[in-house]
Order: C-alpha cells, then sequence, then structure tokens
C-alpha cells in the first residue's frame, strides 16, 4: 500500500514537470516564464547545498559562486572544445567542484582551524581571477555557444534529486554529526567524531553540487563570463539561505524561490537590484536571524519510519520506570 | 588489572602552573573521586586525559597504549567518556538523537546506501533506534525522547549528558562536577544513579565533585588538587581527617 502510494505520488510530480516542458516547447508558457522556473531550481541546488556548510554544519562559507564557477566553465569546455555530450560534462563539473571543495578544507579545517569565511571569499575572487585573464576560456569576454542542452525538466529532475539526496544524507549518521558539530563541537568530538573529516566531507558535497547548478545554468544561458560569478552572486545566495532558513531544506526552497522571483520583478531596477539583495540580508538578520522557516521542515520532509516505532516502543516501555535510580 | 596510568603530568598556561607533577594509577572498576578547591587544576586534569590539551609533560597510558598525543575522538573511540562541568549536549537536537550522535561509529553504512536507504541502512539505523531508547528507559528518560535538549530540566540535562557518555560504550567514565547546581535531594539521587551505573556497566569512573557527601559516599579512593599539586591521597576516611585538605578548604572559605 505504502509503496503504492508512494509510486502513484512521484508519478505525479514527473508528469507535471513534464507537462511544464511540454507546454514551454510548444509556447503555451512563455520562454521567459520557463527559465525562470529553471533559474529557481538551480538557485535551489546553490541554496540547499549552501545550507549543509552554513545551516547543518553551523560554519560560515560566503564564496559559493566559486564552486558554481567551477562547473559552469569546466562543463563549458567539456561540450563546447571537447564536443562531449552534456550530461558528461554536467558528471565532470561536480566532480571536480567537490574535489576541489575537499582541497580548500585541507586549509580551512586542518591546517588554520577555522578561516572558512576568509579562505571561501578568497576562493571566489581567485577563480574569477583566474578566470578574468585566462585566454582559454576567453578571459574576460567569456564563453559563447554553449550548447542549449539545460531545459525545464532536466533542471525540474536535478533539482527534486538533489532534495531527495540531500534530505536522506540529512536524516542519518551524517546529518546527524554535522548537526551535533554545529551544536557542540567539543562534545561530538568527544563522542568520536572526527570532526576535521566530517567537515571536509560536508564541503566536498556541497562544493559538488554547487558545480552541478553551474554547469546547468552555463547551458541555461548559453554563454558565461567570469563577472557573473563574482561575491555578489555568493551574497545572492546568503540572502536566499538566510532568508528561507538556516538548517531547514524547506527554507532553503522557498528562499531561493521567494528571491528569484523577487529579483526578476525588480530586473528593471538595473544598479539598485544591487541594493535590494544585501538589504534584505541585513532585515532578515536582524529581526528573524533564523529566517522565515527557521530550522523546521515541513513534514513531507521528516521521515515517518521512526516516528511510529518510537511511539510503538514508548507506548510499551514508558511505564516501565526505572526504580533502581 | 590497571587501567590507566598518568605519569607526571605537568600543564602549563603562558606562565600559570594548573597542574603539576599529577599522577594517577587506575584500576579497572575503581572509582576515584578528585577533588580540589576551585582552581585547583581538576578540569585541567580531565581536558588532558581526553585529548583537549596536551600536557607540557608526562604521559598518559590507557589499556596499554599512549593516548598523551591523540585527539579527543580517537580517546573516546579508545574507551575513554566524558561529560562537562557546564552541560554541553547538543541543544537544539532531540533527547534520542543525542543518544543516536554517541553511537556514530558503531554505524558502519557509507553516505551511498543513506542516499538509496538500503537494507544496511534500515537495519543499522533501527539497530540504533533500539540501543538507544533502551539507554533512554535505563535512564527515564525515554517519554521525553523528542523534547529538545536545551528544553530538559536541569537534572534530567545531567542524566542525558551521562547517558549520551555511556552510549559510546566507554571502559572509563570522567564526571566533572555531575552534581552542581543540585540541590541535596537532587545529588543525592545523582550518588545512587552514579553507584549504579558503575556497577550495572562494569565501569572504571573518576569522579570531580564540590559535594562532600556525594564524594565521601561512593568512591573508594580520592585525591586532592591544591594549586595545581596533589596534597593527599586516601580512603574518605583518610581525606576527612587530613589537616593539609581541611586547611586548602578552609582557606578557601575565608577567599570567598
Ligand atoms: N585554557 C586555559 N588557559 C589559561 N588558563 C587556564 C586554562 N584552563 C584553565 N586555566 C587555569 O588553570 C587553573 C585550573 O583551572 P581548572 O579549570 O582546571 O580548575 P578546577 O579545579 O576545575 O576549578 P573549578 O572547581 O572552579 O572547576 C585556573 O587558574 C584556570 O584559570
Ligand atoms: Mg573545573
Amino acid at each position: 500500500m505504502k509503496i503504492i502510494k508512494s509510486i502513484a505520488f512521484w508519478t505525479v510530480i514527473l508528469a507535471l514537470g513534464i507537462l511544464v516542458e511540454m507546454l514551454g516547447r510548444f509556447e503555451y508558457i512563455n520562454p521567459y516564464v520557463i527559465q525562470v522556473l529553471e533559474l529557481i531550481g538551480i538557485n535551489i541546488i546553490l541554496v540547499s547545498s549552501l545550507n549543509i556548510i552554513n545551516g547543518f554544519l553551523g560554519e560560515f562559507a560566503i564564496g559559493h559562486a566559486g564552486f558554481m564557477a567551477t562547473g559552469a566553465y569546466l562543463s563549458a569546455i567539456c561540450t563546447v572544445k571537447f564536443h562531449m555530450p552534456f550530461a558528461l560534462g554536467f558528471l565532470a563539473a561536480g566532480l571536480l567542484s567537490g574535489l576541489i571543495a575537499y582541497l580548500i578544507g585541507v586549509p580551512a579545517f586542518k591546517t588554520f582551524g577555522d578561516y572558512l569565511a576568509v579562505i571561501t571569499l578568497g576562493f571566489n575572487m581567485i577563480i574569477v581571477n583566474l578566470l578574468n585573464n585566462l585566454e582559454y576560456v576567453g578571459a574576460a569576454r567569456g564563453m559563447v555557444g554553449l550548447p542549449k542542452s539545460t531545459n525545464f525538466i532536466w533542471v525540474f529532475c536535478a533539482t527534486i534529486l538533489t532534495l531527495i539526496i540531500f534530505r536522506n544524507i540529512i536524516f542519518s549518521n551524517y546529518g546527524r554529526i554535522w548537526t551535533a558539530i554545529r551544536e557542540n563541537t567539543l562534545a561530538a568530538e568527544m563522542m568520536g567524531i572526527n570532526v576535521v573529516r566530517s567537515k571536509m566531507v560536508a564541503f566536498a558535497i556541497a562544493g559538488c553540487f554547487a558545480g552541478l547548478a553551474g554547469a546547468l545554468w552555463g547551458h541555461m544561458l548559453q554563454y558565461i563570463n567570469p563577472s557573473s560569478f563574482t561575491y555578489l552572486k555568493s551574497t545572492d545566495m546568503l540572502t536566499m539561505l538566510y532568508l528561507g532558513g538556516v538548517g531547514s531544506l524547506t527554507g532553503s526552497v522557498l528562499g531561493a524561490v521567494l528571491m528569484t522571483g523577487l529579483l526578476e520583478i525588480l530586473r528593471d531596477l538595473g544598479v539598485w537590484r544591487m541594493v535590494i539583495g544585501p538589504v534584505i540580508l541585513v532585515l532578515i538578520m536582524l529581526t528573524k536571524p533564523l529566517g522565515l522557516f527557521g530550522s523546521r521542515e515541513l513534514k513531507i520532509v521528516q521521515p515517518k519510519s521512526d516516528r511510529e516505532e518510537v511511539q510503538k516502543y514508548v507506548s510499551h516501555a514508558g511505564r516501565k520506570h526505572n526504580n533502581e535510580l | 588489572m590497571s587501567l590507566m596510568q598518568v605519569e607526571n603530568i605537568t600543564m602549563n598556561f603562558d606562565g600559570l602552573r594548573a597542574v603539576q607533577n599529577f599522577n594517577l594509577d587506575l584500576q579497572e572498576g575503581e572509582l576515584i573521586g578528585l577533588i580540589g578547591p576551585n582552581g585547583a587544576g581538576k578540569t585541567t586534569v580531565f581536558n588532558i586525559l581526553t585529548g583537549v590539551y596536551i600536557p607540557s609533560q608526562g604521559t598518559v597510558t590507557f589499556a596499554g597504549e599512549n593516548i598523551t598525543k591523540h585527539a579527543p575522538w580517537q580517546i573516546n573511540r579508545s574507551g575513554i567518556a566524558r561529560t562537562f562541568q557546564n552541560i554541553r549536549l547538543f541543544d537544539n537536537m532531540t533527547v534520542l538523537d543525542n543518544i543516536k550522535v554517541a553511537m556514530n561509529y558503531q554505524m558502519k553504512y557509507k553516505m551511498f546506501s543513506a542516499v538509496l536507504r538500503t537494507p544496511k541502512y534500515r537495519q543499522e539505523e533501527s539497530m540504533v533506534l533500539k540501543e538507544s531508547l533502551e539507554m533512554l528507559q535505563l535512564f527515564n528518560l525515554v517519554e521525553k525522547y523528542n523534547f529538545l535538549a536545551k528544553n530538559l530540566s536541569y537534572g534530567e540535562q545531567r542524566r542525558l549528558e551521562i547517558a549520551r557518555a555511556l552510549t559510546t560504550k566507554p571502559r572509563l567514565l570522567l564526571l566533572d562536577e555531575p552534581a552542581a547546581g543540585m540541590n541535596a535531594k537532587e545529588s543525592e539521587e545523582l550518588m545512587h544513579l552514579i553507584s549504579w551505573i558503575h556497577k550495572k556497566f562494569n565501569l572504571t569512573i573518576l569522579l570531580i565533585e564540590h559535594h562532600m557527601p556525594v564524594v565521601m559516599g561512593i568512591c573508594q579512593r580520592i585525591k586532592v588538587l591544591d594549586f595545581g599539586q596533589t596534597i593527599a591521597e586516601g580512603t574518605p576516611d583518610e581525606i576527612k581527617n587530613n589537616p593539609k585538605v581541611i586547611e586548602a578548604y578552609l582557606g578557601e572559605e575565608v577567599d570567598h
């Protein structure tokens, strides 16, 4: 029964995605709207991956656009320079960005202790500078002529898969360890947790998914240049994260939807658009430091199995007081 | 059988000698008290034994292994667990998850299994759930399994912290002033709890405590620190009547 229900549920979800894709192809939905929807999905991937670091692990990374850049550029090199299929470029983007994140974890967590903010910001700037000067990828002009490989259904599936993967990790031993590190690092270490290693793993995962999002983004717009990946982009992600809710996947989705929508509505404001993000960030930090959704989750995000089993145990054992104490 | 040897430990904090030439030979199954006035260096000793600090001098050997320079997580895995003077729970996690975290390295499944919710994942998680609930049951906390740790009463938080330490299956348990902030009745209950877990879990326990009735009531041997130096050692009765100890504690009272 349970299985049939969940198969039905996912079929409906997938059908919805295909429906939107089809309506888009036959131009019943404006291509601009489709692109905004794609952007929302990509931002959900970016924000929820950042949430692993800043929300669940309790660190403070502020250069997430750097990983998005490595993903976007590597996938573009694969498809444009080597004419590889997008799927390969997409996977390579995730792998490389994850690897780079892992390597950055060495100085950030091992050598210097906790200087993650500085190191991630530095990394973001170095990547942008490097790309600005690398003639192979068009330097400041960037790369053009990326195939239009990202379509709505790609983004739709990637977003949902990302959320499922993150959810399953967060409600497992791994996620519990990250949250414990956030709540009390020394106590976590006294529970036999290799804190440095756990942090590096978390950071690699976050970097990997940011890279995947970058690949999708580049092949959606079909051109990329270094100025799209500066700290301003990183700030946008931080705004979405802190708007929606730190330490909540539901919050990441909410933040990405609201902020992407808002930025589109305000598109005509030009330069002022750059002011809006930081202003919202400051307002949120002051009034609702944990974001709109706090660290709560919608019920469908929480795993069910535990609740029932615990209830069974509690109703059976609850009255058996340990009188030896 | 000797479980732990602490030899000639000295700890300097730029200029301040917090612990000086501390020695301890712990036999398996002992329950030993470590007492002394404020600032005597008791917590510093715990921090050295658990790898939080590396001593300026001296060695710590546990179960035949030199652990002086091991990290706290390695030391926990070798079989030492502790609680903290100012409770350190995972405040915004549930009571149940606090215990589950303590079983982290008994779970062998990889991230891949977690993502796909494989049978291995399900089996290990349900084993952990069952053992965690049993542990909570022993500490009369099972009905509060879904409370956030920070929302427990003070006494319950102390109990949860001890339960969490025990869940890592230690051979040696270090308790840093577990009765701090408790009234007479609560600390008496705690005393029962400690001697009960001592027997039930076949543990060796090292206990820092200010409440004299607690220490005198349950410890087999007591060590007294003052200004980083060991000033006395012996059975509760010997300690009670030791003039040096009386002086150290009187001196403290005059200070306050
Ligand atoms: N990290 C540190 N850096 C500098 N000085 C320290 C540090 N940790 C402890 N000390 C000092 O070492 C001395 C011993 O401190 P410790 O906390 O071990 O005392 P204690 O016996 O546990 O006292 P209390 O009963 O108040 O808990 C104190 O003077 C303290 O200020
Ligand atoms: Mg102390």
